[in-house]
């Protein structure tokens, strides 16, 4: 095994490489200066809103995913962990999803 | 297996803040206005030092299971050393809003954003101190490879302030109602 792929033993579960950890860290910030010139193309008028938006929030989505799985190790940890974060993590995003129906998408209801 | 609960019950406590803050986006009827006073380039920065501290934090906790003294030392503390230059940049930013005339009192903007920020930046806060504490465990040599845990935990709830502020700057910061954002 080479020291490349060599994992660290820990709690019966493996742990990425630093490379990993590194090549994950120089991602996240590409994907933050993308968000940054993303910004900036829309203030110019370069990139309608329609665009902008989604590709701000599919950005961060994948920062998101890259920590969690990656730094915070769900990806190689029990899947127990993985159910504990995303039930409380879909709650919330439903909870953000559905006070924005309601007040911002249906103008009718009083703030 | 508590991290991991504690980490979802915060979860709600975020989602709960970032939807009052995006219900009341815009609908401010006094200034100062978000494209008014947000610094963009100086958040990308801060935003770019917390994700940074995130990689330290993964290399120090590396050190720590390897059992490799120096590395855990170096990158726990480069984590907080990280941490603290956010929470600076964030004060800075309070100072400079307040000083614009925008106070928790001032707006919707003012009071849904300062209470945001201001509830992630305390988290910010205690993680700092938690690392700082690791770290003087580890001069100490008190902090060996049986201890990882430990060190794990921490980080846990580090790369967690991280995802939540990762989702603040998206959605607080580059996402902006419509209008005229200033440059």
């Amino acid at each position: 095994m080479s020291s490349e792929s060599r994992e660290v033993m820990h709690d019966q579960h493996t742990h990425p490489t630093a490379k990993t950890y590194i090549g994950i860290g120089i991602i996240l910030a590409v994907l933050t200066a993308i968000e940054f010139a993303l910004y900036y193309f829309e203030v110019w008028g370069w990139l309608a809103r329609g665009i902008a938006m989604p590709s701000l929030v599919f950005l961060s989505t994948i920062k998101f995913i890259l920590v969690v799985m990656f730094y915070m190790h769900l990806k190689f940890d029990s899947r127990v962990y993985t159910g504990v974060f995303l039930f409380p993590l879909a709650l919330g995003t439903l909870v953000i999803i559905s006070l924005i129906i309601l007040y911002r998408l249906l103008p009718h209801i009083p703030v | 297996m508590g991290m991991w609960t504690l980490i979802g019950s915060e979860c709600l406590l975020f989602g709960g803040l970032i939807a009052t803050y995006m219900v009341y986006d815009g609908r401010s009827v006094t200034g100062p206005y978000p494209h008014e006073i947000l610094d963009i380039p100086l958040t990308t920065l801060s935003t770019f030092v917390l994700l940074m501290s995130s990689l330290a934090m993964v290399l120090g906790l590396q050190g720590v299971q390897e059992g490799n003294r120096k590395k855990a030392i170096t990158w726990l503390f480069s984590t907080a050393a990280l941490g603290t230059v956010f929470l600076g940049f964030q004060a800075y930013e309070f100072t400079h809003f307040y000083g614009l005339g925008l106070t928790l009192e001032q707006n919707l903007f003012g009071s849904t954003f300062f209470v945001l920020t201001g509830f992630h930046g305390a988290h910010v806060l205690v993680g700092v101190l938690w690392l700082s504490a690791l770290g003087f465990k580890a001069i100490r040599h008190r902090l060996g490879p049986n201890q990882a845990v430990k060190v794990e935990v921490a980080g846990l709830y580090w790369h967690f302030v991280d995802v939540v502020w990762i989702v603040i700057f998206t959605l607080v910061y580059l996402i902006h109602p419509p209008g005229p954002p200033v440059l």
